[in-house]
C-alpha cells in the first residue's frame, strides 16, 4: 500500500484497505502479483481525468442481435464518471460522488448507486479501476492480476454470492494507466464488450 | 359590623375554596395555538389542523456542522442507524435511501394499477413498440443493468414510470453519498416522528432522543455541532420558553411589588392584607378562564402577571388613605374613595371586555382573566379588607412624601402646553411613519426567535423538505370523490408544470389512484392472447424477441385479474405514510392536498404565482377545490385581525368615554381625564415607532390599556378638584402618595412583561408600563389648579 495511496483516500477507505490488504496478503495471493497491483494502482491513481471513446456491444437472450452502441466516456478523479452515448440515440449517465443521473432527452433520472446492489458494482468496478481505488475494488471482488504494466489483464470475481448471482465476472485489460477493454459476463450468458479507445 | 365581619370573611373563604377547586380540575396548555387566530371557516381550520398535525408537522429537520466532511457523513450515518431503530421515529433519513426496498417491492407488484401511463394506446402495437424501443435503450446505458431483469416483466417500464411519479420532489444535494446543503459544508438527515404535532410531550421525547443519539454518534469533544429544526422544535421551543418566562417574570414581579410594599408599609401584616385582593383575583383570573375557555393557555398566566401589578393598586388606595379615629378606632375611609376606585374598576372593566370577542385566543383569555381578577379585587378590597384591618394601622408616614410629589407635580403643571406641544409632535412622527406603523407579518408574534425561523428556511430549502407555503385542497363527500377531484385537478397542474408555472406538486393519487382510474387501467389491459399478438407485432421491427417477454404478458394477465387497491394495502409500505399527510377526513368530509412546489428556474423565480395556479383550476366545482398561499392567507387573515382590534380598541375607548360621561356629567371633565391619557397613547406609540418597532396587534391592545388603566390616575385627579371646594384637604398627600405607589406597581407588573422574551408578552409589558407612567404626569401636568390648591395656597402664604 503506497503512501501515495493513503493520501489519497478519505481515512475510511485507507482503514478498509489496510484490513483488506492485511486479509488478502495473509491467504492466497501471491506476493510479486500483489506489488505489481499496488503498482498498476498506483499508477492509475496519478492520472487525474481522462477522455476515451467507446464501442458497446451486447449480447443478450432477449434480443434478436447483438446491439451496439457508441460514445465517449470521461473520467476526472476520484469519483465523476461519464459515459454520453451518441449513437444509436443520444443519452448520457453520469456517476458522481455515488449517484448516478441518467439523461435521456428531456427526461432525468437520478439513482442513489447504492440502492441498487444489482447495479452498483457493475458501474462501480470501472470507477474504482479508473481512480486505482484497490480497496473498493476489493469490497466486492477478488482480484486477479497478470501480464505487466505495458499490457495487462485484471479480473474481478465477486466475493459475495448475491452478487455472483448476477455476475460471473469482469474483465479488465489495459495498457499503463489506460482501461483499452471492459468485459462483463453475466451469471445467465448474457455477456456485454466494450471497447475503449482513449482520445489524444 | 360585629355581624358583618364574620360573614364577610366566611362568603370569602367560601369563595377562595371553590376557585380553589376549579383550579385544580383546569386544563392548562403551552402550545402554539394561543398565538394562531381562530380561523372563520371550518374548512380553513381544519386545513390549518392538519397542517399543525399533517406530516409537515412530524418532520424534523437536522443538520451537522463542523468537522470535515467525511466526518460529518459518518456521524449523519450513525444518526440515521440509531434513530431508525427507535419506535419514537417513522423514519429517518440521510439521503442513503429514499424509495426503500420493500417499497420498490411494492410498486412492481401494483405497477398496473398505480401507473398513470398505463391506456388502451400504451398496449396497442404502436404504443407497446415506442415503449419497447425506450427500455431498449435503457439497456444501453450505464443502468442497462438495472433496465434488463425489467425489460422481461416490464417492458412498458410502468415500475420507472411510477419511480419517476413518486420522485417529483427532486433530491437534495449530496456529499460522501449522504444529503448535504449545496455549499456542502452541512450533511443533513429529515426525521419523521411518530408523535403527532400537538403531542409536544412526545416531539420533545424525539428532540431529546435525536440529541442523545449525536453525543453517542459524535461524542464530545467534538468539532461536529447538531442543528435542529421543524414544528416540533418550534413546539417545544415555544413551550419551555413560555413556562420558564412565566414563572421567572411572574416571580421577579411579586418580589419587586412585595418589596415596594414592605417599604410602605413597615409591617407583614399589611403587606398580606394588601395582597389579599391580589390573590383573591388571580385565583378567580384563571377559574375564569377554565371554566369560560376549558384550557387555559400559559401565555394567559404570563399576561396575568400584569394584574398582579393592578389589582394590588385598590388595596393600595385603602390602606395608605384611610386610618383610625385614635380614641374610637373607627375607620375612616376618604369620602368617595369606593366611587373613585369604582369608577377606575369599570373603566379598566371596558378596556379588557373589548378583548373578549376577539379571535386570539391569548387576548380574549387575557380579557377574560383581568376583567374577573380586577372586579374581584375590587370587590375584596371592599368588602373584606375594611373588616380586616388591624386596631392601629402600623404604615409608614407617607403624608410628608406625598406633600413633596405633590410640589413637584404642582409643578408640573407649568407643562402643561409643553405637554400638549409634545401630544402634537407626537401626533405628526406618527402620521408621517403610518406607512410603516403596522408590522402585518403574523410572524411578529411567534415566541420562535427569528433566528431559529431563518434557520429552518434554510435547512427546508436544502433539504427540499415537503413546503406547504402553497396548496390546492380538494374536497368531497368520500374518499373516492376526492381521489377522482384529485386526479383532474392533477391533469390542470401537469399543464402549469409544463409552462413553468410550477416545478411540481405533490399529490394522494400518487400513492392511491380512484378506484375508477385503477378500474380504467385495468380495462385498457388487453387478454393474453390479443397481448401475445401484439408483442409479436411490435417486436417485428425492433431487436427484441418476442418469446423473451412472456413474463409481461403473464404479469399482465395476472394484473387483469386483480382488485384495485385499497388504502389499507399500503399501510405497511412508506407509500402509506405518505398518504395519509394528504388525503383525511373530519366527520363526513374528505380532504385531499396538493402542495405545490416552486419552479426555481420557472418565470417566477422560485416563487408560485398563486392567481395563475386559481385561474387555472377556475373551472372545477367551487368549494370543492381550494387554493391556497399560507403566507397571502395568513397575513391576510391577520390584517382582517388587526382591524378587528382596532375596532375593538375604539369600541372600548367609546365604552370608556360613555362611562365617564355617564358618571362625571360633564363634557369638560371627561375632557379632562381623558386628555392626558391620549397624550400618552400618543406619545408612546410615537417612541415605539422612532425606536423603529414596528406596532403588533399586542401593542395596539397595550394603548388601550394604557387609557383603561391610566384612567385610574386621572380619575383621582378629578377627585380631588371635584372636591377642592367641599372637603377637608389634610388627606389630599396621602391620596397623591397612594396613587404614585398605586403607580409603581402597575409599572413594575407590566414593566417585567417588557423584558420577556416572548414577543407577546414583550410588546404589551414595552406599551404599558411607559404608558402607565406617562399618563399619571401627563394628568398632574393637565390638572386643574383646584386639584393643588392647598399647596399652590401654602406656597403662596411661604
Amino acid at each position: 500500500m503506497s503512501p501515495r495511496r493513503r493520501r489519497r483516500g478519505p481515512a475510511a477507505w485507507a482503514c478498509a484497505s489496510l484490513a483488506l490488504a492485511l486479509l488478502s496478503g495473509m491467504s492466497h495471493a501471491a506476493a510479486a502479483e500483489d506489488g505489481t497491483l499496488d503498482e498498476l494502482m498506483a499508477l492509475l491513481a496519478q492520472r487525474r481525468h481522462g477522455e476515451a471513446d467507446f464501442q458497446q456491444t451486447q449480447y443478450l437472450a432477449v434480443l434478436k442481435q447483438p446491439q451496439r452502441s457508441e460514445g465517449v466516456l470521461s473520467y476526472d478523479a476520484p469519483d465523476h464518471l461519464e459515459q454520453r452515448t451518441l449513437k444509436p440515440r443520444a443519452q448520457s449517465a453520469v456517476l458522481d460522488h455515488g449517484v448516478l443521473t441518467l439523461t435521456s432527452g428531456a427526461r432525468r433520472r437520478t439513482l442513489r448507486l447504492d440502492d441498487y446492489p444489482q447495479l452498483a458494482p457493475l458501474i462501480d468496478s470501472m470507477r474504482a479501476t479508473l481512480a486505482g481505488d484497490r480497496a473498493a475494488l476489493e469490497r466486492r471482488f477478488e482480484l486477479h492480476l497478470t501480464g505487466d504494466l505495458a499490457h495487462w489483464q485484471l479480473d474481478l470475481q465477486p466475493r459475495d454470492e448475491r452478487l455472483a448471482a448476477i455476475v460471473q465476472r469482469i474483465h479488465l485489460l489495459g495498457e499503463r494507466d489506460e482501461i483499452r477493454e471492459v468485459e462483463v459476463q453475466q451469471s445467465d450468458g448474457d455477456r456485454s464488450l466494450m471497447i475503449i479507445q482513449p482520445r489524444p | 359590623m360585629s355581624s358583618a365581619r364574620p360573614l364577610a370573611l366566611g362568603v370569602w373563604l367560601a369563595g377562595v375554596a371553590a376557585l380553589a377547586l376549579i383550579i385544580a380540575h383546569a386544563r392548562f396548555s403551552a402550545d402554539l395555538s394561543a398565538f394562531l387566530p381562530r380561523l372563520p371557516s371550518p374548512a380553513q381550520r381544519l386545513l390549518v389542523d392538519q397542517l399543525q398535525n399533517g406530516l409537515a408537522a412530524h418532520l424534523i429537520l437536522i443538520g451537522i456542522e463542523g468537522g470535515d466532511a467525511a466526518a460529518r457523513a459518518q456521524a449523519a450515518a450513525a444518526l440515521r442507524a440509531q434513530l431508525s431503530a427507535q419506535s419514537a421515529f417513522a423514519s429517518v433519513n440521510d439521503g442513503e435511501s429514499s424509495i426503500q426496498e420493500r417499497d420498490r417491492a411494492f410498486v412492481f407488484e401494483h405497477r398496473y394499477l398505480l401507473s398513470s401511463a398505463v391506456s388502451a394506446q400504451r398496449f396497442s402495437v404502436e404504443g407497446l413498440r415506442a415503449q419497447f424501443q425506450a427500455s431498449l435503450d435503457l439497456i444501453d446505458s450505464a443502468a442497462g443493468a438495472l433496465a434488463l431483469p425489467l425489460l422481461r416483466s416490464d417492458p412498458t417500464g410502468e415500475t420507472l414510470q411510477i419511480v419517476d411519479q413518486l420522485d417529483a420532489g427532486g433530491d437534495p444535494h449530496r456529499e460522501h453519498g449522504v444529503w448535504s446543503s449545496a455549499d456542502g459544508r452541512r450533511a443533513l438527515l429529515l426525521a419523521e416522528t411518530r408523535a403527532s404535532g400537538s403531542d409536544t410531550d412526545g416531539q420533545a421525547a424525539a428532540l431529546a432522543a435525536i440529541r442523545a443519539a449525536f453525543a453517542a454518534a459524535a461524542p464530545p469533544p467534538t468539532q461536529l455541532r447538531l442543528l435542529l429544526s421543524g414544528s416540533a422544535v418550534f413546539a417545544v421551543q415555544a413551550r419551555d420558553t413560555i413556562k420558564h418566562e412565566v414563572r421567572r417574570l411572574s416571580l421577579l414581579s411579586s418580589v419587586l411589588i412585595v418589596g415596594l410594599l414592605l417599604l410602605v408599609y413597615r409591617s407583614g401584616t399589611m403587606l398580606l392584607l394588601g395582597l389579599l385582593p391580589v390573590v383573591s383575583g388571580a385565583l378567580a383570573g384563571v377559574a375564569a378562564v377554565a371554566l369560560g375557555a376549558g384550557v387555559v393557555h400559559g401565555i394567559t398566566l404570563g399576561f396575568g402577571i400584569t394584574l398582579i401589578g393592578e389589582s394590588v393598586d385598590y388595596s393600595i388606595y385603602l390602606l395608605v388613605q384611610s386610618r383610625r379615629e385614635p380614641d374610637s378606632g373607627a375607620l375612616t375611609i376618604p369620602p368617595r374613595l369606593w366611587r373613585t376606585i369604582g369608577l377606575g374598576v369599570l373603566t379598566s372593566i371596558c378596556g379588557f371586555a373589548s378583548l373578549l370577542p376577539s379571535s386570539f385566543p391569548g387576548l380574549s383569555q387575557l380579557g377574560l382573566f383581568s376583567i374577573c381578577g380586577l372586579g374581584v379585587a375590587a370587590a375584596v378590597t371592599r368588602l373584606v379588607l375594611p373588616q380586616l384591618l388591624p386596631r392601629r394601622l402600623h404604615m409608614r408616614e407617607l403624608a410628608p412624601f406625598g406633600a413633596a410629589t405633590m410640589r413637584l407635580l404642582a409643578r408640573m403643571r407649568g407643562f402643561g402646553p409643553a405637554v400638549a406641544l409634545l401630544g402634537a409632535l407626537c401626533a405628526l412622527v406618527l402620521y408621517t411613519h403610518r406607512g410603516t406603523l403596522w408590522n402585518r407579518d403574523l410572524a411578529a408574534l411567534s415566541p420562535v426567535a427569528a433566528a431559529a425561523q431563518a434557520l429552518d428556511g434554510e435547512l427546508r430549502g436544502e433539504l427540499n423538505a415537503p413546503d406547504i407555503s402553497n396548496l390546492v385542497v380538494v374536497s368531497g363527500p368520500d374518499q373516492e370523490t376526492v381521489l377522482q377531484r384529485a386526479e383532474s385537478v392533477g391533469r390542470e397542474l401537469d399543464a402549469l408544470v409544463g409552462r413553468g408555472e410550477i416545478g411540481g406538486y405533490e399529490t394522494p393519487v400518487r400513492y392511491l389512484p380512484s378506484r375508477q382510474a385503477q378500474t380504467e387501467r385495468l380495462e385498457s389491459l388487453p387478454d393474453a392472447a390479443t397481448l401475445r399478438e401484439r408483442v409479436r407485432a411490435a417486436t417485428a421491427s425492433l431487436p427484441l424477441r418476442p418469446e423473451a417477454l412472456e413474463p409481461f404478458v403473464q404479469a399482465v394477465e395476472s394484473a387483469r385479474h386483480s382488485a384495485p387497491l385499497e388504502r389499507a394495502a399500503l399501510e405497511p409500505t412508506s407509500l402509506g405514510l405518505a398518504l395519509d399527510a394528504l388525503l383525511w377526513h373530519h366527520a363526513d368530509h374528505w380532504y385531499g392536498l396538493l402542495p405545490l412546489r416552486a419552479d426555481r428556474s420557472g418565470p417566477h423565480g422560485g416563487d408560485i404565482d398563486i392567481g395563475r395556479v386559481r385561474a387555472a383550476l377556475a373551472a372545477n366545482p367551487p368549494g370543492a377545490v381550494l387554493e391556497l398561499n399560507m403566507k397571502q392567507e395568513t397575513d391576510a387573515l391577520y390584517g382582517s385581525y388587526l382591524a378587528e382590534a382596532v375596532h375593538l380598541s375604539l369600541w372600548g375607548l367609546a365604552a370608556i368615554v360613555l362611562l365617564l360621561a355617564v358618571a362625571l356629567r360633564s363634557p369638560v371633565r371627561v375632557a379632562r381625564v381623558i386628555a392626558p391619557l391620549v397624550l400618552a397613547v400618543l406619545a408612546v406609540a410615537a417612541a415605539l415607532c422612532l425606536a423603529g418597532v414596528q406596532l403588533t396587534i399586542l401593542h395596539l391592545i397595550g394603548l388601550l390599556l394604557i387609557v383603561a388603566v391610566g384612567s385610574n390616575y386621572a380619575l383621582f385627579f378629578d377627585r380631588r378638584s371635584g372636591e377642592a371646594a367641599s372637603a377637608g384637604r389634610q388627606d389630599l398627600p396621602l391620596t397623591i402618595a397612594s396613587l404614585l405607589v398605586a403607580n409603581a406597581c402597575t409599572v413594575i407588573g407590566f414593566g417585567v412583561l417588557a423584558f420577556s422574551h416572548v414577543p407577546v408578552l414583550r410588546d404589551l409589558g414595552a406599551t404599558v408600563a411607559p404608558g402607565a407612567l406617562l399618563a399619571l404626569w401627563f394628568s398632574a401636568a393637565l390638572a386643574p389648579r383646584a386639584s393643588f390648591a392647598p399647596v399652590t395656597a401654602a406656597q403662596g402664604r411661604h
